[in-house]
């Protein structure tokens, strides 16, 4: 009996194994591809024999992308945007869901009211970008910053955290004189990092991977961001391809480089910042994640 | 203490950093959340961005009435809700069952590479995923064209973006292969929560690791599941656009574009602001509807309440 148990749950262990094994290879792989054709030749890449390893290896790929000054502003912008709107939005939020956690703040309960039912509420599409318009946001930086500045899902995160601090923390800072600024800044906050960690990535992340709000606002091309870019590249060749399903290749470009290449390469500037960040937060975005979705 | 007596508002008087650290921001939250609401006369008005709300001529349900009577509107509606339910039923399938097998790891080392790893696609934006999706589709070296060649599966490379009928089966994959890790997070919390002691009786009863699995951590999965299967239906008609928009081309928009791109060609195409504004009432109608029925069911369920 005990010896028949044994063999299955091998069996499963096996079984098991192996198709988490493939599933992460199968999650893995396109990234590892993109990065190996983004440093590989890009008239070897069109053989299409690229797996794992370049061919023949070069960095020619990025110096083209970082020369291009449309692409190299791209990045700058997608940078700004992501350090300026975080860090906003991370202080913004802090101080409301604080706000939110003082007992005895009178309004608390109006402001809690007005968060909750402003999630359930959706003006849709077409209305929200017909405000914006109104507001006059267009064609400016501030239209990635100000819309979104607070979150209430991630207002609730906050709040939650803070509600699990002890009271005599905030109690002794108030005796000794401290006011709601300092006790916030100076108290709260520092011993909150896990929770400002798990904002602070989702946050950024967001900022980072936008380009919606860029193709409904901006015209400007000196806004544009990374992801925008990204995405007038590929539209542009899925527009090629449609034209002649042969696929049409700029002999001009061929020179320098492919869009197959480009595409790979702007494709790993705009993962490898991401990449380089979450798995250090794990443990963090784990936790605030499954105390947000409690709470809700 | 009464609100609005003296002694209140000189309370609130003292509270004045909580006012400062709060009020702005509450102002602007109503302002996008709730001042797109304002917008929603232009949905009776024949609308022209030049005279503004103010300016332009009321013209009562007709922008309503040129929307139900407009076929792309019924087809858009069926694009919605067919990949709707598609990556709604996908997704809970493929987070329970996967949370299930990541749960019976036992290096601890393995699992959580496993989950970083799938976490990726989660972070990585729809753009990056599109072009991921785009390459290795491609009729010309994409993977998975020669791969299905090099199987036999088929004798010429199949050009996957330009087939409509094909184009779902895409999107929920995709949508899956982007999200699945991600989601089995809530049910890998619930998974640790669970009694052990059930699982040594098990044990004593002489039950194997797959009968544990089927017997005892399913079983209690399924009330955060269903908890947050009826969650999820209140957006059944929000299936994201993002992706849409990258992966649609004119070959497959029959079978692409849903309603909120619909809205956007209307509007920002043919500059028909009434319509797509119509468009939005009448999904936010719909949501609500579903919002509340699903409410009613999980409270007659006797699980809590969603709100």
């Amino acid at each position: 009996m005990t010896r028949n148990r044994n063999i299955g749950d091998m069996a499963f262990t096996v079984l098991n194994t192996t198709f988490l094994v493939l599933l992460g290879a199968v999650t893995l792989y396109p990234f590892l591809n993109l990065l190996a054709i983004s440093f590989n030749d890009p008239l070897d890449s069109i053989k299409g024999q690229i797996t794992l390893w370049p061919n023949i290896f070069t960095i020619n790929n990025y110096k083209i992308v970082f020369q291009n000054d449309a692409l190299y502003s791209a990045v700058v912008m997608s940078v700004l945007r992501t350090v300026v709107g975080t860090s906003l939005s991370v202080i913004c939020t802090s101080m409301l869901a604080y706000t939110l956690s003082r007992k005895e703040f009178l309004l608390r309960k109006p402001v809690n009211l007005i968060l909750v039912i402003s999630m359930y509420v959706n003006g849709g599409l077409i209305p929200g970008y017909l405000l914006i318009k109104s507001l006059g946001l267009t064609n400016s930086f501030w239209v990635y910053i100000i819309p979104g500045l607070v979150g209430v899902f991630n207002v609730i995160i906050v709040r939650s955290y803070f509600d699990s601090l002890p009271e005599g923390l905030m109690e002794s800072a108030r005796i000794d004189g401290a006011n709601d600024f300092q006790i916030l800044f100076r108290i709260v906050l520092p011993v909150s990092m896990p929770v400002i960690a798990t904002i602070t990535l989702f946050i950024a992340v967001g900022h980072w991977n936008s380009w919606f709000d860029n193709y409904l606002f901006n015209t400007r091309e000196n806004l544009n961001v990374l992801q925008y870019e990204l995405m007038k590249i590929l539209t542009q060749s899925t527009a090629q391809v449609t034209a002649d399903a042969s696929g049409y290749v700029d002999p001009d470009a061929l020179r320098v480089t492919t869009p197959q290449s480009i595409r790979a390469t702007m494709t790993i500037i705009a993962t490898v910042p991401i990449l380089l960040v979450y798995p250090f937060l794990q443990k963090y975005f784990i936790k605030g994640m499954t105390v947000g979705s409690m709470k809700e | 203490m009464p609100v609005g007596s003296k002694k209140w508002w000189k309370t609130l008087g003292k509270q004045y950093q909580l006012l400062i650290m709060s009020i702005p921001f509450v102002c602007l939250l109503v302002l996008f959340s709730y001042g797109p609401l304002w917008g929603w006369i232009v949905a009776f008005q024949k609308y022209y961005p030049g005279r503004g709300i103010f300016g332009s001529e009321f013209i009562g349900f007709d922008n309503f009435t040129r929307l139900f009577k407009d076929e792309r509107f019924y087809l858009t509606l069926r694009n919605t809700l067919v990949m709707s339910i598609m990556s709604l039923i996908t997704g809970f399938v493929g987070a329970i069952g996967l949370a299930l097998l990541l749960n019976e790891v036992r290096t601890r080392l393995f699992k959580r590479t496993i989950q970083t790893v799938t976490y990726i696609p989660h972070f990585v934006s729809m753009v990056v995923i599109a072009n991921i999706v785009l390459t290795f589709l491609s009729p010309d070296e994409g993977a998975v064209n020669q791969f299905l060649l090099w199987l036999g599966i088929t004798d010429k490379p199949i050009y996957f973006m330009g087939e409509g009928s094909l184009y779902w089966i895409i999107n929920t994959l995709v949508g899956l292969w982007k999200e699945l890790g991600w989601s089995t997070i809530i049910y890998l919390a619930v998974l640790a929560g669970l009694n052990q002691e059930t699982y040594e009786a098990a044990d004593v009863d002489g039950a194997g690791r797959f009968q544990k699995m089927l017997h005892i951590s399913l079983p209690g999965l399924l009330p955060t599941a269903l908890m947050l299967f009826m969650l999820s239906l209140g957006s059944l008609i929000n299936t994201g656009y993002e992706m849409q928009m990258l992966l649609g081309n004119p070959l497959n928009m029959d079978h692409s574009e849903v309603l909120d791109l619909y809205a956007l060609n209307r509007t920002l195409g043919a500059g028909q602001y009434g319509l797509g504004v119509a468009l939005s009432i009448f999904k936010s109608f719909v949501s609500l509807i579903l919002v509340f029925t699903a409410n009613y069911f999980v409270r007659k369920g006797g699980h809590a309440r969603l709100f």
